[in-house]
């Protein structure tokens, strides 16, 4: 069968050049984006980078895929930080939201530092189940589920090749060419 | 291409340009008869359409508010998109699969076949396969099915594959790439499928048949027929004597204009065709147009649609080709010691990584779902089309409250299972899954309906006026000169994709009509 490459292809993204402007690209990387002080988050105008930080950790907490980096988690919420400048009921909801799930983490744990500094999914998922019945989680899984699958670069790593009538369709690129079924 | 006036009373005005509005307005520009075509949506060229499934989706999809209620799933999953249709020139032939099968001749006489039913409100049609049978014909050469008239089947897809090898070692029979409405050679002036992938976001080959680019230039060549895109039909005037007299709509600007009509069709699919006679209330017909039996919006009808996706060791890739093209035909027999009247198909389906995540299990998150998601491309799919039952509280009704971009309540759709929907759904989602564990399936998944892309049912034919909203050729059993030209106007649904049944009724409905008129009778 024609095989798929997942191995990751572009790496400069366009959230990478806008929000760390300021800091040269390698040193954002792709480690420390989920952490409490990362520079990507610091570039938030509407929402506070804590915030930024836990939005993209919860998108990770609620879709997660070990093999797909951080980065992709995070292009999938920083929409947001755009869309709560006009709109203040969602800014509302998203900070009071954010600020639930960090009192619930110290009350429940103990931790400063709130529902990012929570560095076991194990400790993190009882929270989330507490929070799937309000307004801000499933706000938040509804409009993931598009921001986050619907992102072209990420599509190779599931093996999925998206348009393909540029490429003359898949007649001559393995529509049929499936070799492991037994013979009927 | 024809220009007609707003006042000329001498054109037939249809509402939508669909498989039923788009072949039934080219069928009588062929006649000599002047139509005007008033579609709520864009025009778009094959050229535009895009391989992207969201993308495609805010294109083309009928986005306008609807609300919704009942047990069914869909009412919690997408509470204000209850169907998957198309606001487009073409209308849901633009996005649909292609799948063209036939009614069983016992399908048409449901009542008389299944019997009583408690609950459910079946009834016989007014026509017999035998009537509609040379119109299938016509329509089959018309939109060039495979598997029919001797025109070449589509070649399977890997999908295909799996799902023939499983159901072979189930003992299954009647295991085809199905009969479907897409060259698998150049025929009739549009090229050969090249296993795009994308058949529900518009066929960018147009192998696909559609009328956007088959019946609709087809009529507009004649000289007789005019579209108007960007048209919403608003509400259907009448005169004294309960004649339709013309069709009040809006622009793409907001403005609204009158088209003066001898006949008004209505072809807008199964939510919006009830709503629009039920917007078109008036002194004289209080509880809607045509709709003294009080039947017009019930039995709502939308096929069973469940969906199971299995994983396997090894790579499938059922992304790749023809979305629809296999079909497992023998649990579509009559066959009542299964638990359940009436019968269903098992045909290939695939979606693609995006639509994948949000309808696999809509709600669904955390690793129970993702790991699923991570087997993509190791996913194989099919989806079962069965016949569900008629049920008079399965409706469209004016929402109380919410109301459209025009001031105009918007659709409210009712949906509950019958028992036997619920009993055919599970045998499907048993002999789905088996099909797939037959061939080494490491995990299967019975996947909920999606917004619905088959709504039928809710204008129905009957023989008698007390019974239905049409008669047997799709005329309006309260007006003269008013008729139904689309799904909504299914007696009963049948195992089978509607759309060659929706296209035979509006070939047979031309003839009709075009005789009325010469005749004089209209």
């Amino acid at each position: 069968m024609r095989d798929v490459d997942k191995r990751a292809r572009a790496t400069r993204r366009v959230f990478l050049r806008g929000a760390a402007a300021a800091a040269p690209v390698a040193a954002v990387g792709s480690a420390g984006l989920l952490a409490a002080d990362a520079a990507w988050a610091q570039a938030a105008v509407n929402l506070k980078p804590g915030t930024m930080v836990a939005l993209a950790k919860l998108a990770r907490d609620i879709f997660p895929h070990d093999k797909v980096p951080d980065r992709f988690y995070v292009a999938a919420v920083r929409p947001y930080d755009g869309k709560a400048g006009p709109d203040a009921a969602l800014r509302a909801m998203l900070e009071d939201g954010v600020a639930k799930l960090d009192t619930a983490a110290t009350e429940r744990f103990g931790v400063r530092g709130g529902y990012v500094a929570l560095n076991w999914e194990r400790d993190r998922l009882p929270l989330i189940e507490a929070i799937t019945g309000t307004p801000f989680f499933q706000t938040l899984r509804s409009d993931l589920v598009v921001s986050f699958y619907n992102q072209p670069e990420l599509w190779p790593r599931f093996g999925y090749e998206g348009s393909s009538f540029e490429h003359g369709g898949y007649l001559e690129r393995g529509f049929n060419d499936i070799d492991w079924l037994p013979q009927a | 291409m024809a220009k007609f006036d707003l006042d000329d009373d001498g054109v037939v005005v249809i509402v939508g340009s669909g498989a039923g509005g788009g072949t039934l307005g080219n069928e009588l520009a062929q006649k000599g008869v002047k139509v005007v075509v008033l579609e709520a949506g864009s025009r778009h060229e094959t050229s535009d359409y895009i391989n992207d499934e969201w993308a495609s989706f805010a294109q083309l999809a009928w986005k306008d508010m609807r609300t919704t209620s009942g047990s069914w799933r869909v009412a919690r999953d997408f509470p204000n998109l209850p169907a998957w249709v198309v606001k487009a020139v073409g209308g849901s032939t633009v996005h649909w699969a292609g799948a063209s099968i036939r009614f069983q001749e016992h399908e048409f006489r449901a009542r008389t076949t299944y019997g009583e039913l408690s609950g459910a409100q079946l009834m016989d049609w007014p026509i017999t396969l035998a009537d509609i049978a040379p119109f299938y014909d016509r329509a089959e050469l018309k939109m060039g099915v495979g598997g029919t008239h001797g025109i070449a089947r589509l070649p399977g897809s890997n999908n295909f594959k799996v799902m023939e090898a499983g159901a072979r070692k189930l003992g299954y029979k009647d295991i085809t790439t199905g009969n479907m409405a897409i060259n698998s050679e150049p025929r009739d002036g549009r090229t050969s499928c090249r296993q795009l992938g994308f058949c529900f976001q518009g066929c960018k080959m147009g192998a696909k048949w559609s009328t956007t680019y088959t019946e609709i230039p087809a009529g507009e060549e004649t000289g007789n027929l005019e579209v108007r895109p960007d048209s919403m039909a608003l509400r259907i005037e009448h005169d004294a004597r309960g004649k339709a007299t013309g069709v009040v709509y809006a622009d793409a600007q907001g403005n609204h204009h009158r088209q003066r009509a001898r006949v008004v069709c209505v072809a807008g699919n199964s939510i919006e065709s009830p709503r629009l006679l039920l917007n078109s209330a008036s002194s004289m017909f209080p509880d809607g147009m045509a709709n003294s039996s009080g039947q017009v919006g019930r039995n709502y009808l939308r096929h069973l649609t469940a969906s199971v996706y299995a994983v396997f060791e090894k790579p499938v890739r059922m992304y790749r080709g023809t979305t629809m093209a296999g079909l497992v035909k023998d649990e579509s027999r009559f066959d009542p010691s299964r638990g359940f009247v009436g019968g269903y198909e098992m045909e290939t389906l695939s979606l693609g990584l995006p639509f994948m995540a949000a309808f696999l299990d809509p709600g669904g998150w955390g690793r129970g779902f993702t790991s699923a998601l991570d087997s993509y491309d190791h996913m194989a799919g099919m989806w079962i089309v069965g016949e569900d039952m008629p049920q008079a509280s399965n409706r469209i009704t004016l929402d109380q409250s919410a109301k459209d971009q025009y001031g105009l309540p918007v659709a409210h759709v009712h949906f509950d299972d019958h028992p036997n929907d619920a009993a055919m759904r599970e045998h499907g989602y048993r002999q789905g899954s088996a099909i797939y564990d037959a061939v080494g399936a490491t995990r299967v998944m019975h996947t909920t309906a999606y917004p619905s892309t088959h709504n039928l049912g809710t204008n129905r034919m009957s023989a008698n006026a007390r019974d239905g909203v049409v008669d047997r050729n799709g005329k309006a059993h309260d007006l003269p000169n008013l008729y139904v030209s689309d799904g909504s106007q299914f007696t009963t649904g049948a195992a089978c994709n509607p759309t060659l049944t929706i296209v035979a009724l509006a070939i047979r409905q031309a003839e009709h009509l075009a005789g009325r008129m010469a005749r004089g009778e209209v």
